[in-house]
């Protein structure tokens, strides 16, 4: 009997604390890939070559650059310096909670405030090309802010 | 100047036998709840008209199909309640040439439609006729020719004859819709222009597919399409003629032209031209190609829509640091801040009355489809939603037409984008049904006048 009621309680001590680090994992995940409403985790991202990830992102209505984004961009602007030969797009992209027309002038804002990133760290002009898809090609399809945020990107894609 | 409460039936005119006003009238100007009972008579077809109608159109009975796009376009009014035919004691041709009034009376009609149609030697011919079944009256008597294939068009003239003779207003019956049709997964969605009835027949897609293609507007006269095409990756204006087919690039600046519209008179485009992160708006003179740089401020200037008379545009900005409605004079001039409630606005739209102005609203994230006189003031939410925006007015300033998006899981799975039509009252909200999925709706004029 006494046996029964202790297995009872262990096993309810296990259970609980199962939901508990389901609790802790997931609040950790969240925190980890969501800074404000910007997204600083790297499961879209993409790399131009080892260590140069290939985008930006931003806060809501936001075309200003982050901390991040700045380190992100000189990474690919040293990694463009020494590859001369190499030429890309800017494509900038919005979330879904905008309208259409705003969002493709936001995403023309956001990918020039990285084209001009990059110029600064002398990456020629001629060498980036710029297209706003506004709210047209998301990464994530989620209604959500995690997935809104993933979603607000400047990408450099290799143009050739 | 303020109509009568819905459906009136004027009794003291039923005693004064000379008059000669409608008896019975139908007020648009507020939620309708008690829609008026109208007998819609098949129109009355003899038999060879009927076998060549099966023949040449592929329909079983041309009269009573022309009655059901009657009946269906009224009934979408929610202003009319189209009565069951089977309750009907009169024969149509004999309705057709002398009604008797106490046997529509009796199910209760108010109104009564009647006709005959007939299909020979490749020629519609079509007579109606609107009746006021109280006052035992002929309201309208009409009759035209048209060719065969035209068929639908004919439900949807009488339509507009019947809604203007009862409510006083136009109608807009006889037109089309242009719209992007949408198929595919979320992230790579496939767009196409397609053109169809305001009932939603007679589907046609434009373009294939191949590239993305994005708001579709027509121009006044309904021949031409200017809309936004991603060929060859270069987003830029472009202006499509329906009829052949061509498609030509008229945006083609060094950098993104996007969200075109018709000036009024169709002789200009007006759109937005984005180079170094800022948008500002422009004209194109289509006949000469000069251009005119309308706005200059560093902030966005986009979604710009002209007046009805061509003197003042209504533009979405965002120089207060957020997205805002603002007017300004067609060269520029007097730009003038004119929403002011919570939230963000956009996609304004000047109504063909030309005394408001429809927009979408964003607020604590929720979007709205509303309206408000030009000036800003007597702002109007119709409806709210998930996700909702780009009106697009009825030629007569009465419905707007819009696009819906639902909420989806990170798979895309619960995403739908459909399209919606609300009364300018805030009542009879419905889906307009569409092949495909589908977004940015453009109505047309009266294809008819």
């Amino acid at each position: 009997m006494n046996l029964i009621k202790i297995l009872k309680n262990a096993f309810l001590v296990v259970l609980f604390s199962f939901v508990l680090s389901a609790c802790a994992t997931k609040t950790k995940q969240m925190g980890s890939q969501l800074q404000g409403d910007v997204y600083t985790g790297t499961d879209t991202v993409e790399y131009l070559a080892k260590g140069v990830p290939d985008r930006v992102f931003f806060a809501t209505n936001e075309s200003v650059l982050t901390t991040r984004s700045r380190d992100t961009l000189r990474k690919q602007a040293a990694w463009l310096r020494k590859n001369p030969s190499i030429n890309v797009v800017l494509e900038g992209h919005a979330d879904e909670r905008g309208t259409r027309e705003y969002n493709l002038a936001l995403g023309e804002r956001r990918a020039n405030s990285a084209k001009d990133y990059l110029m600064t760290y002398g990456v020629s002009s001629d060498r980036i090309s710029v297209i706003s898809y506004g709210k047209e090609r998301p990464v994530d399809s989620g209604s959500n802010p995690l997935s809104w945020s993933k979603n607000r990107r400047a990408v450099t894609v290799k143009a050739n | 100047m303020i109509r009568k409460i819905q459906t009136i039936v004027l009794l003291i005119l039923f005693f004064l036998p000379n008059n000669v006003y409608s008896l019975i009238e139908v007020d648009i100007t507020r939620g309708n709840l008690n829609p008026l009972p109208i007998a819609v008579s098949p129109l009355f077809s003899d038999e060879k008209t009927i076998n060549n109608g099966k023949k040449e159109l592929e329909i079983s009975d041309i009269g009573s199909e022309i009655s059901k796009i009657v009946e269906n376009n009224l009934k979408r009014t929610g202003l009319f309640n189209p009565l069951d035919k089977k309750a009907f004691l009169q024969k149509p041709d004999i309705a057709h040439f002398k009604p008797r009034f106490e046997d529509w009376g009796l199910i209760k009609a108010q109104a009564l439609i009647t006709g005959k149609v007939s299909l020979v030697d490749d020629k519609l011919k079509v007579e109606f006729r609107l009746w006021d079944v109280l006052a035992g009256r002929e309201m309208i008597a009409l009759a035209f020719t048209t060719v065969p294939n035209n068929w639908r068009r004919v439900g949807h003239i009488i339509t507009d004859k019947v809604y203007e003779r009862l409510t006083g207003e136009k109608g807009y019956f006889d037109t089309r819709i242009i719209y992007v049709s949408e198929k595919g997964p979320k992230t790579r969605r496939i767009k196409r222009l397609a053109i169809m009835d305001q009932d939603g027949f007679n589907n046609k897609y434009l373009t294939l597919g191949n590239e993305l293609v994005l708001t579709p507007r027509f121009n006044p006269t309904n021949q031409m399409v200017t809309y936004l095409s991603y060929f060859k990756n270069l987003p830029r204006v472009y202006l499509l003629d329906i009829e052949t087919g061509l498609q030509e690039v008229v945006g083609d600046f060094p950098g993104m032209t996007f969200a075109p519209r018709f000036s009024p008179d169709g002789k200009k485009i007006i759109m937005s031209f984005a180079k170094d992160g800022n948008s500002e708006i422009y004209t194109m003179d289509l006949e000469n190609r000069i251009v005119e740089k309308i706005t200059n401020h560093p902030s966005i200037d986009t979604s710009p829509s002209f007046s009805p008379n061509g003197k003042y545009i209504a533009f979405n900005s965002d120089r207060s640091g957020y997205q805002q409605i603002y007017t300004m004079k067609s060269n520029g001039k007097s730009v003038k801040r004119i929403s002011f409630g919570k939230g963000l606005y956009g996609t304004p739209v000047w109504s063909p009355r030309g005394d408001l102005i429809a927009f979408t609203k964003l607020h604590k994230g929720k979007f709205y489809i509303g309206v408000m006189r030009t000036d800003g003031t007597g702002e109007r939410l119709l409806t709210e939603n998930y996700y909702q925006e780009a009106p697009s007015w009825s030629p007569n300033g009465r419905v707007l037409i819009f696009y819906r998006e639902t909420k989806s899981d990170s798979e895309g799975k619960g995403f739908s984008a459909k399209l919606w039509s609300i009364d300018l009252t805030g009542y009879n909200e419905r889906l307009v049904e569409t092949e495909t999925d589908a977004s940015d709706p453009s109505w047309s004029s009266l294809l008819s006048n």
